[in-house]
């Protein structure tokens, strides 16, 4: 069973792909995630849930006879919205505090909007149905679900709107110049207090499109939210902040990595691989951190 | 401090005022039965759980308005305390205490899922409270021993085994290619007991064993080595989340399969939600409502069916069905053993031979039904596109031919 990816070569191309096409879907989320770590210094243990709630807005739209693409649209405004209120009750109070703070209360936030959207929505396991059809290659050996190329295609769509507005705009300038230095870019005349409101915005929007994605190519659950937080951290600690290209990279890596994990180990190694990947990320950082500081002396 | 003194003094004999109060709620008051029940009401079960009080409600007042239980010549009536579990198994066993130790309940009705009745199972039996379960199915509950727990379903293990001897069967009596994949929980790997069980009886052989996350969303690595290695049944238990992912997946990458079995379809609503990609899909139920049991108080499947709609709505999925079903197995033992003392009515319930619209009701000794076997229904659509789940085994219910193998998404 070990070697079906030799046994069977098509396989390779299909992990390949499946991937990727998942990858770019981890790192708009993880995107998200690293500009608002780099702007606030605040890790989101609510990403994921933030992700849920823009696929259950989708969800609802398809419920409703609206085809569920248009989700990718209408839930990252509602989640802009979402976003700055949760901004304005719980993160501005906890924004220059320690990170152990931060993580604390988005943690809350995360168990908050779990029951919430249990409570709201349902327990049931939902999805939409977009009604896109299957592209076939090599001689139908290989299948890709049009759904994945979509939601592959928007996220990068998104992303590349993103940087170009980050690079150009005038809240985008702000943003960067409060993220390199808060307080120099204070006494500029950066109203800082409202670029984190923005910033935190922006993530929540980042998300609302992921989730519709989500809504689209795989299956939403108001307790679904966790192992999203956990890969945007980890493609995010992999890449490094403010590391845009790096982020993308190891999104697509992490996407390859867990599919191949899933052939080579099994499926039930899936999501335990990505989180041993963290632990040895982690300590090989803390090694070359060491190395540097000895070089220092 | 003399204030403080008052205080206390005054907050402990309310308690105590309190307490008494509560003790004299138990069992039997006036005309009443109080059953207690630990149910999740919220938390990730909550829509089964919704689904196992709406059962149990609905067989109460059934049973209380066709003359109730008649136990020593006077007659009683049911009524059921309820707490929500909150879908956790450590709340539940905490429940289950409180029920009997301060309610001091001493007949009880089973949580929904295996996981929860489990927690349970070890309180009421060290209170020697009998449990009537309708939705622990999990086989790991029969062989711990227990006295005071009986379950009106059919354990796990015997969910898909028919499949795999359909399968069997309709290959002309030769072994067949098994793919399989499982969610990690008790229930499921006890499904998965049942397959290895049918798999070493027939010679069948397994060639996929995948074991899915409960995080599960995404199958696609299984379907392609199925699409690659090419069995003859693939079989797919993982809840509702794993029933739609499964039909999704397999539609969208248009994977080949003879035959495909399922736990979980109509709670999942499958036709509902992915329509006829949903087709030819077997699912393994513990009722259905065509099926031709009867008994005095809902009269058949049917009539059930049309009662439990009226009162709640929607179609009645097997969970409810089983939970109507426990409360007419607590009256038939009252009435038998014509006492409420403990034992004689555990005893009584292990001695139930009866027939239910849900199915026959005999326990074996580890407390499972022995006496009703599963049935397995293939959703079967029309050209219109509105799909049906029609019984095809066992053959003495089906209502429609099985379909096999299924045909191939390239002719569909």
């Amino acid at each position: 069973m070990d070697f079906l990816v030799f046994q069977y070569p098509m396989i390779t191309v299909q992990a390949c792909l499946d991937g990727i096409l998942l990858g770019v879907l981890f790192a708009l989320i993880a995107y998200g995630m690293a500009l608002q770590w780099g702007v606030m210094n605040i890790i989101n243990i609510a990403q994921g849930d933030l992700v849920i709630l823009g696929g259950y807005i989708a969800y609802f739209m398809y419920l409703y006879g609206i085809h569920p693409a248009w989700g990718v649209i209408v839930a990252p405004v509602i989640m802009y919205f979402v976003g700055i209120a949760i901004y304005k009750l719980v993160i501005n109070k906890v924004v220059d505090r320690d990170l152990f703070i931060s993580i604390l209360a988005t943690f809350g936030i995360s168990i908050l909007f779990m029951q919430l959207m249990n409570f709201a929505f349902g327990a049931d396991v939902v999805l939409a149905n977009s009604g896109y059809g299957t592209t076939m290659l090599f001689d139908n050996n290989v299948v890709l679900p049009n759904s994945k190329i979509f939601s592959a295609f928007i996220s990068i769509l998104f992303a590349v709107c993103l940087v170009i507005y980050m690079k150009k705009s005038k809240l985008g300038r702000a943003i960067r110049a409060t993220a390199q230095n808060a307080r120099a870019a204070k006494i500029l005349g950066v109203d800082t207090e409202k670029v984190y409101a923005a910033t935190f915005g922006i993530n929540a929007a980042l998300c609302g499109v992921a989730g519709a994605l989500i809504s689209i190519t795989f299956t939403i659950h108001p307790y679904m939210g966790l192992p999203y937080t956990i890969r945007s951290f980890m493609i995010v600690i992999v890449a490094g902040l403010g590391n845009l290209p790096g982020v993308a990279m190891s999104g697509m890596g992490l996407g390859v990595f867990e599919e191949f994990a899933d052939y080579i180990l099994g499926t039930e190694f899936r999501i335990g691989s990505v989180f041993l990947l963290l632990v040895l990320i982690l300590v090989y950082r803390r090694f070359k951190l060491s190395r540097k500081r000895e070089y220092l002396k | 401090m003399r204030l403080n003194k008052i205080i206390l003094s005054f907050v402990s004999a309310l308690v105590i005022l309190f307490s008494t109060s509560v003790a004299s709620f138990a069992k039997v008051v006036g005309d009443k039965i109080i059953l207690g029940a630990a149910i999740s009401l919220t938390g990730k079960y909550s829509s089964n759980g919704v689904h196992t009080q709406n059962g149990y409600n609905m067989a109460v007042d059934r049973i209380n308005s066709m003359g109730g239980v008649k136990v020593g010549g006077k007659t009683y009536k049911f009524d059921i305390i309820y707490y929500d579990d909150e879908s956790n198994p450590k709340r539940a066993a905490q429940l289950a205490e409180r029920l009997i130790s301060q309610d001091g309940v001493e007949f009880m009705l089973g949580p929904y899922s295996s996981g929860l009745t489990k927690a349970i199972a070890p309180v009421t039996e060290k209170y020697g409270v009998p449990m009537v379960e309708a939705n622990g199915a999990s086989r790991s509950l029969f062989t711990k021993g227990y006295k005071y727990l009986f379950a009106v379903l059919a354990p796990a293990n015997l969910y898909l085994d028919v499949a795999i001897e359909t399968a069997v069967e309709l290959n002309g009596g030769k072994p067949v290619k098994i793919a399989q994949a499982f969610e990690q929980d008790a229930f499921s790997q006890d499904v998965r007991l049942g397959i290895l069980d049918a798999a070493e009886r027939t010679g069948s052989k397994i060639i996929i064993d995948d074991k899915l996350p409960k995080e599960l969303n995404d199958m696609a690595a299984t379907l392609v080595k199925v699409k690659q290695m090419k069995p003859d049944v693939l079989v797919v238990s993982g809840h509702t989340k794993g029933a739609l992912t499964a039909i999704r997946q397999i539609a969208e990458m248009k994977v080949d399969v003879p035959m495909l079995a399922m736990t979980h379809c109509d709670a999942a609503k499958l036709s509902k939600q992915h329509g006829k990609n949903s087709q030819y899909a077997l699912c393994a139920s513990q009722w259905h409502k065509s099926l031709t049991y009867k008994d005095d108080f809902f009269k058949d499947g049917m009539t059930y069916a049309a009662d439990f709609e009226k009162e709640f709505g929607y179609d009645p999925p097997y969970q409810s069905a089983e939970s109507s079903a426990a409360l007419l197995v607590f009256k038939d033992a009252f009435e038998r053993a014509n006492s409420f003392d403990q034992k004689k009515v555990r005893d009584a319930l292990a001695a139930t031979n009866m027939q239910t619209f849900y199915g026959n009701i005999k326990f074996a000794p580890g407390g499972q039904n022995v006496d009703k076997p599963m049935v397995l229904f293939q959703v079967m659509c029309d050209a219109s596109g509105s799909c049906e789940n029609k019984v095809v085994a066992p053959l003495k219910w089906a209502s429609a031919k099985l379909i096999h193998p299924i045909p191939k998404w390239s002719d569909r």
